[in-house]
């Protein structure tokens, strides 16, 4: 089975779905001769023309505006935002109109759109091309937020979120594009959106955490496998729908949660995490559930020094399992 | 506006019966907009966003397009408007008391926000100009398709300050997209008057930023509108890109229901307005010098629009509201296998 990494996964979802279906149209800055900054659409102009692959004055609202006309005339259309950073003039847009669409026709239009962007830290990206802004969007019922961790997860996603009626925003974190590398099998697959996966079983504790943070957990689990310490680790692979089942089962398999996510940890994903398994999930529990996030300042910086000194790594997400594992 | 009336246009093209009906719909949807005040104030339905004086921009224009055919995103004064794309008495009415079988949204959006897959009318929300990218949307799947759809966005003044505004006519002017960006000027944004609003005398001023025509018209000649429209319609089915039209036009009532338009604009200034640009007194006073319409004839019209508005109203009022639990319903498509 071929080995690629993540970049490489979502452009062959891309590839595959404009192959099967004449409806999906990519729009975004730079994806058609440029291929896009991080060239996740690279090729695909050449292949499928200048009519499928647009290349839009930057503005985002109106990239995701646009797609959204199209996505109610019968197209499916993928937009994408260069850094998730620059989403936020979309976010009328997203919420106003792709979310709502649906419900305030009362089920009479659908808006069938993909919007795609990178996000995440660990790249030199300063305060605006390393934001992770999913804690913006899981607040939004009628939308899907999917971030996958693996190659092999992203194709499967991307290809599942291009085909659904709905809009889904995929978000890609751009620190394992190239970094994260994996099986990913050759030809059309689906993985179905809103499903977590359990990708080390453990019995004394357990992460909860998606995108980059899947990677680095599985190394700090495995650093705690050395100390003889068991730790499970469930990726959430979609944000929203939440897979409440995964996210109760492994707190009652182990007990011990720590939720982990780069965002700051305000307001984040973990709080509400925490919430569901505090409610639904107490009496299996044997130590208050901890969370271990980004924290809270507006941004990670430019300088080295304080990039590191926001991201995460498995070093921390171990400490913060051994202090777990000896409540 | 402060034009004086301008001689109408004639229109060869228009004979009698497209003349009357157009009277008609013009005078439908003023009664049933009075209508709609008059159960607002009786405490029946909670909110009312008015068409009255506007009538000529949106009846004159719908003319030059095809319902059902053609893409219509409209915005919420345009009652007239989608009353010509044939959306029925009825159908108004129960988005106005918010019942179940209302065809827009099933009483969850204010009234008139309309929508109908059927009428190719795009469902639309509360904050403005959102709609002109997704107008830009619609119009590249129909390019792609090469169909010959034109699709035309409905809009006040106040919407042209928006950013979606821009991007969205920047967006279809350089992908050259069979769009019409039809902006109803009446010169307030609720209370903010034209001169605070931009600084520019005319909003297809704009057009020329964009590379592509801006004309405006006055709305109370209705033929003219039709005739404008019908140009822009040609250009864009031809190929040939977006037009900004421009349609001026008076707000004969407040901003909404919620308004009181006399705390902010001069009473003088709306009844000069009125006795000028009033559209619907305008357009049937061409009918009477065209020969077309007679007192007669005009005592039926009123008749038989009575009557509709009536039923409709009727209707409405005895349909049943949607239930509670529907509440739920829609959020998302119902899971389905995916392919």
């Amino acid at each position: 089975m071929a080995q690629n990494n993540v970049l490489e996964a979502v452009r062959e979802a891309l590839f595959e779905e404009m192959e099967r279906d004449g409806t999906v149209v990519l729009l975004g800055e730079d994806v058609g001769a440029r291929g896009g900054v991080f060239r996740a659409t690279e090729g695909l102009q050449a292949r499928f023309g200048p009519e499928r692959v647009i290349d839009t004055p930057l503005a985002e609202s109106g990239i995701v505006g646009v797609a959204i006309g199209a996505a109610l005339n019968g197209l499916r259309p993928v937009a994408e935002v260069q850094f998730a950073d620059f989403i936020l003039p979309a976010m009328n847009q997203l919420i106003s109109e792709a979310a709502k669409m649906r419900y305030r026709s009362n089920g009479a239009f659908g808006c069938p759109l993909t919007v795609r962007t990178p996000y995440g830290g660990g790249v030199h990206g300063a305060l605006y091309h390393s934001q992770s802004i999913e804690a913006l969007f899981c607040h939004i019922p009628g939308l899907m937020v999917v971030a996958p961790s693996t190659p092999y997860d992203a194709k499967g996603l991307l290809k599942a979120a291009i085909r659904d009626p709905d809009p889904v925003l995929f978000l890609e974190h751009k620190r394992t594009y190239r970094l994260i590398k994996g099986e990913v099998p050759e030809g059309d697959y689906v993985l179905p959106i809103g499903k977590a996966k359990v990708k080390r079983e453990g019995t004394d504790l357990c992460v909860i955490t998606y995108g980059l943070m899947v990677h680095y957990s599985l190394e700090a689990a495995e650093a705690l496998a050395r100390e003889g310490v068991s730790v499970e680790v469930l990726d959430l692979r979609t944000l929203l729908p939440l897979d409440k089942e995964a996210v109760l089962a492994a707190s009652k398999k182990t007990g011990k949660v720590l939720i982990v996510h780069e965002d700051n940890l305000t307001g984040g994903l973990g709080g509400e995490v925490a919430a569901l398994i505090a409610q639904d999930g107490f009496e299996s529990l044997d130590a208050p559930v901890m969370r271990l996030a980004g924290p809270d300042v507006p941004a990670m910086g430019f300088a080295k020094t304080l990039e590191d000194a926001y991201l995460l790594s498995p070093e921390k997400i171990a400490a913060a399992l051994r202090k777990l594992a000896a409540y | 506006m402060s034009t004086q009336p301008q001689t109408l246009a004639q229109a060869p093209e228009l004979p009698p019966a497209d003349l009357l009906k157009m009277h008609y719909l013009m005078l439908l949807a003023r009664r049933l907009d009075e209508r709609m005040w008059l159960l607002n104030r009786q405490g029946k339905i909670a909110f009312v966003i008015s068409c009255q004086g506007h009538e000529g921009a949106q009846v004159g224009t719908a003319w030059a397009l095809r319902p059902g055919i053609d893409w219509v995103l409209p915005y919420y004064r345009d009652l007239a408007l989608v009353l010509a794309l044939k959306m029925t008495p009825r159908e108004i009415m129960l988005g106005a008391f918010a019942r179940a079988e209302d065809p827009s949204s099933g009483g969850r959006q204010m009234p008139s926000h309309y929508g109908s897959p059927r009428l190719k009318i795009v469902s639309g929300s509360s904050p403005v100009a959102t709609k002109i990218p997704h107008a830009a949307g619609v119009a590249l799947a129909c390019k792609l398709r090469h169909e010959d759809a034109v699709t035309a966005v409905y809009f006040g003044e106040g919407s042209t300050s928006q950013g979606d505004f821009h991007e969205g006519l920047n967006f279809a002017a350089v992908q050259r997209l069979p769009v019409v960006f039809v902006c109803e000027n009446n010169e307030w944004a609720i209370s903010t008057p034209l001169s605070k609003e931009m600084a520019i005398e005319r909003v297809a001023q704009r057009g020329s930023a964009y590379g592509i025509p801006g004309e405006t018209v006055n709305g109370s000649d209705v033929v003219k509108v039709y005739q404008a429209m019908k140009q822009a319609v040609a250009r864009a089915r031809q190929g040939e890109g977006p037009t900004l039209l421009e349609v001026l036009t008076v707000r004969l009532t407040s901003h909404s229901s919620d308004d009181n338009q006399f705390s902010y604009r001069p009473k003088e200034e709306l009844q000069t307005e009125q006795e000028h640009h009033e559209p619907l007194a305008a357009f049937a006073r061409y009918l009477r010098q065209a020969g077309v319409l007679d007192t007669p004839k005009e005592q039926e019209l009123e008749a038989r629009v009575a009557a509709e508005v009536d039923d409709a109203t009727a209707y409405a009022e005895r349909a049943a509201p949607p239930a509670p639990e529907s509440l739920l319903d829609h959020v998302y498509a119902d899971a389905e296998p995916q392919q």
